[in-house]
Formats: C-alpha cells, sequence, structure tokens
C-alpha cells in the first residue's frame, strides 16, 4: 500500500475581487486525502469550506498552489480525474432532475463513463448500485424525485456518485437538510462506502458532532485560513486553538443549561477571538501527534 | 398555580385535500405558563409550524382548525375578528419566522420598519419612534447606529437579532420561534439564544421555541414536548426529556443524534 494521497491542496489560495477590497476564501491552504479514510472540514458559513471544495472540484482555478491528483499536478482538464472525483450536495432536493426517474439518473454517469457495458450489463449495476445505497431497486427505479423524501434522495444521489467508480467523494454538508433520525443512516452508508470501496471522504459540515461519527482527522477553518488540525478525537478533546475551543463551546449539548454562569464566561471574548484568528499566521506549531494549529497573534 | 398565558386544548387540524384530508395536528394539548420557555420539538411534517401558525392565526387554506381551543390569556384566539386580530398580533403575539432574515422589507431602513410597528400600535412619531427603537436595538447588543441601515448592510446574525427587537417592540406576552436559528452558524446561534433567555427573565414574556435540535432544547428550555405525526407524544421537564425520555420516540432521537463528548453512539439507524 502506497502512502501518496489519492488527492491533495498544496498551498492553494483563492482571492475575490481586488486591491483593498480583496477576500482570501482560501489562504495557504494544504490537506492530503488519503484511500479508505474520512477528513472532516468544520468551520461556520464564510469559512471557506465550500471555496475548497470548488477548488477541488475544479470549478475553480487557484490562484496560489496546486490540487496534486495521485501524487502530480492536475492542471488541465482530464477525463480521468473528472471520473475519481465525485461530489454529493447539501440540497436532495435540488440535485435530481424532477423530470427524470431514478433509473434515467443512474443510468446516465454509467452510459458516459463506462461505454463498454451493454444495455442488461448498466441494468444489473443499478441495481447493484441501489442495492449499495439500501434502496428496493425493484420499487424505486421507476419512481420520480417528487416521491422520495429527503432521506431517499440522499440515497440516489449517492449512488449516482458511486456510478461511475470514483476514488474521492467530497461530501458538502450531505445530512444538514435531512431529518434528524434519517441522518444516521446517511452517516452509516458514508462510513460504509469508504470501508468496503475504500473511497477517500471529505466530509463538509458545520456540525462538528457527525464530523465526529465519521472523520479520522479534522480541519478547523476560519476566514480562509485553516486553524486547527489533527486526528478527531485529539482536535475534540484537546482543542489548542482559541476559535476551535470557541466553536466547540458554542455546540448544543444537552449537558449544559444556559443558565450556568461558567457557560457564559467562554463566550466573553468572541469579537476578539474572531479578529485575531482572521490575521493571515504562516507559522504553525505542533501541539500533539500530528495535531497542529497556527496560533494567533500576540 | 397561576393562569397560563397560553392554553392550547384537544386541538386539531386538518390539510383539506381532493380526496382525503390529512389531520396534521391531532388532539394536541398543553399550557405555558408565565415566563416559561417552552420547546416543541419534533421533524418535518410532524405538526410543530402548523401549531405556531395557528396560535397567531397566520394559517392559511388548506389548513383549517377542526376543533379545539387555543385560550391567550384565558381569550379564545379562535373568536378574534378582524380587527381584534390585528391587535392581537405583536401586543399580545409576536413571531420570529424560520427565515426571519429575510422577513425584513429589504427597501427600507431599520428605523422605517421600527416606525412601521411603532405607529401603527402605538401611534408614536418619528422621533419618539426614532428613540424608542434605539433602545429596542440596545436590549440585543445592535449599536443605534444601524437605523440608518438597509437590511442588506447587516449579517445574518444581526438582522435575525433586529427581528427579534422588532418583535419586543410591544411588549408581548408570548414570543413564538419556528427554527429561527437554523440558518445561522453556532456561535451566532448561542450569542441569540442566550440573549432571548435573559431578556424574557427581564421582561417576564414566555417563549414557544420551536425546533428540531433537542439537543439545543434541553439546554435552553423550561419544559419540551414531542411531536410525532401530529401527536404530542410527550410532555415533560426539558432535564427529564434527556435524562429519562418516556417515549419510544424521543429515545430514538436522543439514539439518532451523533454526540461530541464522551462515548460514541455506534448502531444502525434503521
Amino acid at each position: 500500500m502506497t502512502d501518496t494521497p489519492v488527492l491533495a491542496l498544496d498551498n492553494v489560495s483563492k482571492v475575490f475581487g481586488r486591491g483593498d477590497g480583496a477576500v482570501y476564501a482560501a489562504r495557504s491552504v494544504s490537506f492530503a486525502l488519503k484511500a479508505g479514510r474520512t477528513l472532516a472540514l468544520v468551520g461556520e458559513s464564510g469559512s471557506g469550506k465550500t471555496t475548497c471544495a470548488r477548488l477541488i472540484m475544479r470549478e475553480y482555478q487557484p490562484d496560489q498552489g496546486q490540487l496534486l491528483f495521485r501524487g502530480t499536478p492536475a492542471t488541465h482538464a482530464m477525463a480521468d480525474y473528472r471520473r475519481a472525483v465525485q461530489m454529493i450536495f447539501q440540497d436532495p432536493f435540488s440535485v435530481l432532475n424532477p423530470a427524470h426517474t431514478v433509473h434515467y439518473h443512474l443510468e446516465r454517469p454509467l452510459r458516459l463513463h463506462q461505454k463498454e457495458l451493454n444495455k442488461a450489463q448498466r441494468e444489473a449495476a443499478i441495481a447493484e448500485l441501489l442495492e449499495r445505497v439500501k434502496l428496493d431497486p425493484a420499487l424505486m427505479a421507476p419512481k420520480f424525485p417528487h416521491e422520495l423524501s429527503g432521506g431517499q434522495r440522499q440515497r440516489i444521489s449517492i449512488a449516482r456518485a458511486l456510478a461511475v467508480g470514483p476514488e474521492v467523494i467530497v461530501a458538502d454538508e450531505p445530512t444538514s437538510m435531512l431529518d434528524v433520525s434519517v441522518r444516521l443512516g446517511i452517516l452509516n452508508l458514508l462510513n460504509e462506502m469508504k470501508r468496503s470501496l475504500g473511497l477517500a471522504l471529505l466530509y463538509i459540515t458545520h456540525d462538528i458532532a457527525t464530523a465526529r461519527y465519521v472523520a479520522e482527522d479534522i480541519i478547523v477553518m476560519y476566514a480562509g485560513q485553516i486553524v486547527e488540525w489533527g486526528p478527531t478525537e485529539s482536535v475534540l478533546t484537546d482543542p489548542q486553538h482559541p476559535y476551535t475551543r470557541l466553536l466547540l463551546s458554542a455546540v448544543p449539548d444537552p449537558d449544559v443549561r444556559f443558565a450556568q454562569s461558567s457557560y457564559n464566561a467562554e463566550m466573553a471574548d468572541v469579537e476578539n477571538i474572531r479578529r485575531l484568528s482572521a490575521v493571515p499566521q504562516p507559522v504553525v506549531s505542533e501541539v500533539g501527534r500530528g495535531h497542529f494549529i497556527r496560533p494567533i497573534p500576540g | 398555580m397561576s393562569m397560563p398565558v397560553l392554553s392550547v386544548k384537544n386541538l386539531s387540524i386538518d390539510y383539506i385535500g381532493e380526496k382525503s384530508d390529512f389531520r396534521a395536528v391531532d388532539d394536541v394539548s398543553f399550557d405555558i405558563a408565565p415566563g416559561e420557555f417552552f420547546g416543541l420539538a419534533g421533524e418535518s411534517g410532524c405538526g410543530k409550524s402548523t401549531i405556531a401558525f395557528a396560535i397567531s392565526r397566520l394559517h392559511r387554506p388548506p389548513a383549517l382548525i377542526r376543533s379545539g381551543e387555543i385560550l391567550l390569556e384565558g381569550r379564545n384566539v379562535l373568536d378574534l375578528d378582524k380587527e381584534q386580530l390585528r391587535k392581537f398580533r405583536w401586543s399580545e403575539v409576536a413571531m420570529v419566522f424560520q427565515s426571519a432574515m429575510n422577513s425584513l422589507n429589504p427597501v427600507l431602513t431599520i428605523e422605517t420598519q421600527f416606525y412601521d410597528v411603532l405607529h401603527t400600535h402605538l401611534g408614536m412619531n418619528r422621533s419618539q419612534a426614532r428613540e424608542r427603537a434605539a433602545q429596542l436595538l440596545e436590549l440585543v447588543d445592535i449599536s443605534p447606529d444601524r437605523l440608518k441601515s438597509y437590511p442588506h448592510q447587516c449579517s445574518g446574525g444581526m438582522r435575525q437579532r433586529i427581528v427579534i427587537a422588532i418583535c419586543l417592540a410591544l411588549n408581548p406576552k408570548l414570543l413564538i420561534m419556528d427554527e429561527p436559528t437554523t440558518a445561522l452558524d453556532v456561535v451566532v446561534q448561542r450569542e441569540i439564544l442566550q440573549r432571548i433567555d435573559k431578556l424574557r427573565v427581564e421582561f417576564g414574556f414566555s417563549v414557544l421555541f420551536i425546533t428540531h435540535d433537542l439537543g439545543l432544547m434541553v439546554q435552553v428550555c423550561d419544559r419540551i414536548g414531542v411531536m410525532l405525526e401530529g401527536k404530542l407524544v410527550e410532555v415533560n421537564a426539558a432535564q427529564d426529556i434527556y435524562t429519562a425520555p418516556q417515549h419510544d420516540y424521543t429515545r430514538k432521537l436522543w439514539a439518532s443524534m451523533p454526540r461530541l463528548h464522551g462515548e460514541q453512539i455506534r448502531q444502525g439507524a434503521q
């Protein structure tokens, strides 16, 4: 087994606007996705999570740095890359074409990316895909999107991503629009895909508790910059960056009542922490095994 | 025990269909005491928002209240005529919607939106309204300078706080919040809810808080009701809902929430 990551961002920056109005949506971002592992990318809206997803999907070109695919720079459009890197979106209600059946949604990627399959083989592949995402093929294939629940649609979306035999899946908030009781089913499914197919997963979320559920490693972003990263358990049990601590303290926790005074104290310095965390910080320090932070200035 | 602020009695609401009706709320009863923070939890389609809309009489066809009573300090909300209803909204019950950030008028300044409420209900002139609006904004930690701003110049969290400030303009007895922070970040969400919690202690209004996030609800509410398919399946003190859930569905909801600390749940959700 080689240690080369399937996909890596190497010191990537993406800037929007010019001059004084320039905003770094991603600033010197580096991370690697490895086969059979999940990397969680957490942060609030505007932190640069989705910019990273778009850079990986190559909807944006990096302004600095490069994208490495199996160790070599991914510079021009490559059919291989398009096949290998697939995305699952947040909104299961808008990703499927309402005019087409489930069967159509799954057959199309098979026809485009696996041209060697004949009709019977394609039918078999569709049935297998639906079984993989725990849906009954005979029942589901003829249905239209409006006949499906949110959770079922998200499963179809995952099946569609799997249809082309991907190596990397980027899941951008795949459960945030689903009901609590169906979220876990989708997370379990992602975990199973990772294990049985050896996929590299990038799990983007603002829900840190679900990140803990699926990811071995975690990255915390703020204002386009990665402020802390490392093994999930290490980062969540022993957060070192003030912003990570702030974020973790704000996660709803039924064990702590709002009325408790100690709880309010943590929130006192929000503006200050935000301001300092947004300052560009090239220095990185190791705070634990494989656990790093960009210390805030001062 | 003092009289409840809100008393919902045997409320049933149907959505009228062509072939058959859909019972969205089925024989639901609960009370909210003065100054109480009451939570209504449940998943999409369970009827929790339908109840919120019915309380402020904002429900529209095909929703139809089949039976039951909604009493606000003993007065049946369902009996109010158009003029009474106009006075009742805002001054007795104020509502923060799910997309409250978008419920401000984009072409009016913040000041004008305060003026609308204060002039209509209290007959204030411009300068009186400006002064009162500045006080209200301070309650939610926003500088009075913002009165001249338009909604698009404020962040999402700020807009949400402005909506809350407008809601408090007439000292309502009940504040209904339907998923008020779902579109916001956790840090902002916590700031807003802690602020509301402080304000209700200060002003003594009650809160009906609707969300699907049971963990958040336990943190802030006094009592919680759990809804499933139109029925209220469990009502209890917030801590008991967490530590000693009685209904299978409540237990199932807890079991499907990944934990941030301590032992991780590991099970199939099916």
